[in-house]
């Protein structure tokens, strides 16, 4: 019982401090599971990352189940994979709630419009890391064949993103390997 | 919601498990994939109601891609919908982690799979500096292009060369708009907030 109650505390703390996503929340999680709780080793641990980065889907999620499973199998998952989600979810929703209803006030407008150029630049640092990384793992001659080939698949000829995804996995699969 | 529509429900669930399956390099990289189900495909909101979710994400801890689904899973199909679009966008990715964990382990070195995701992150980037763009076309619009760019510059600094956290300057954005008084015929409300 009392794994169970760690695993909750141990993937709470991150879901509640952790600003930025679930990338962001991984050095926290990190300090929970290894440091503080001793359910893995620094090395497994980042075998275990390593692995969840090179499989599809949210991180945060997919650590905690993996863990949450390891520790305390289908129910440890299901107490891990809550104690990430729920806590700012329920936030999320009321705040939410909050601005519908006060929809047409003139504040909230002027809000929506002043946050969307910070969202956007945001966004756009994402972008920039995400070129970054792939300058760094395959060149830039690739790096720049790959962004020219996606940005007319996406913009120009309209491919659905599904496509474009599964085109670039076997790109990287045959050229890059 | 007191009958459960299914059709509904099934599109929530594709969507989000689409979303899910499709996206590489964690929840924040398949922001641009919410936006092609919710606002293109499925038209379920307009890009003004999306970046406000974006934002409110942003300010809000923890992972963004399950408040995403978890919230427009709820507005668009009650409580029902908030389960069903949870479930999608993690179960089958955490299902797939602890299935295949003990296989993978021993191909995590493989070219293959090294090749195969570094192929996928500038097809990430791609995808993030379209939405950045749609974005800051729309700021144009609302804001006048001074204002637009003059916030654009001011958020990337606060960003990239003083390291402000996102949040920080998006939560002071907010509470900019809602406590300022608005010009003129609105002074009343504004004594009232």
């Amino acid at each position: 019982m009392i794994e169970y109650w760690h695993l909750f505390i141990a993937f709470l703390i991150p879901g509640i401090v952790g600003y930025g996503g679930g990338p962001a929340s991984i050095p926290l999680i990190e300090y929970e599971v290894v440091q503080r709780f001793s359910w893995m080793t620094t090395q497994e641990f980042a075998e275990v990352l390593a692995l969840g980065n090179a499989l599809p889907g949210p991180i945060a999620t997919k650590m905690a189940g993996y863990i949450g499973y390891e520790v305390g199998g289908v129910l440890g998952a299901t107490v891990a994979i809550s104690a990430t989600v729920i806590p700012s979810l329920v936030a999320m929703i009321v705040l939410l709630k909050l601005l519908v209803k006060y929809k047409n006030s003139p504040k909230v407008k002027r809000m929506t419009a002043l946050i969307r150029p910070a969202i956007a630049i945001l966004l756009g640092v994402l972008a920039y890391q995400f070129f970054q990384t792939s300058y760094e793992a395959a060149g830039l001659v690739q790096t720049i064949i790959l962004i020219v080939l996606s940005f007319l698949a996406l913009e120009r000829w309209n491919i659905h993103p599904a496509y474009v995804i599964v085109g670039a996995l076997t790109y990287g699969a045959i050229f890059l390997a | 919601m007191t009958t459960l529509d299914f059709p509904l429900q099934k599109d929530i669930f594709i969507s989000f498990f689409r979303t899910g399956m499709l996206g590489y390099g964690g929840g924040p990289a398949t922001i641009p994939l919410v936006h092609k189900e919710v606002v293109e495909t499925y038209g379920w909101m307009d890009d003004e109601e999306f970046s406000d979710i974006l934002a409110i994400a942003n300010t809000l801890p923890g992972p963004i891609m399950t408040k995403m689904a978890g919230y427009i899973g709820y507005q668009v199909g009650g409580k029902t919908g908030l389960v069903t679009a949870l479930a999608a966008s993690v179960l089958p990715t955490v299902v797939i982690m602890i299935a295949l964990i003990s296989v993978l382990i021993n191909y995590r070195e493989a070219p293959i799979v090294q090749g195969m995701t570094s192929a996928i992150a500038p097809v990430v980037g791609v995808m993030l500096f379209m939405l950045t763009f749609n974005f800051l076309r729309h700021s144009k619009k609302d804001l006048g292009w001074k204002v637009a760019i003059a916030l654009s510059v001011v958020s990337l600094i606060a960003f990239e060369l003083l390291g402000l956290h996102p949040a920080i300057l998006i939560g002071a954005l907010i509470i900019y708009a809602l406590l300022k008084k608005s010009p003129s015929n609105n002074k009343k409300e504004g004594e009232a907030a």
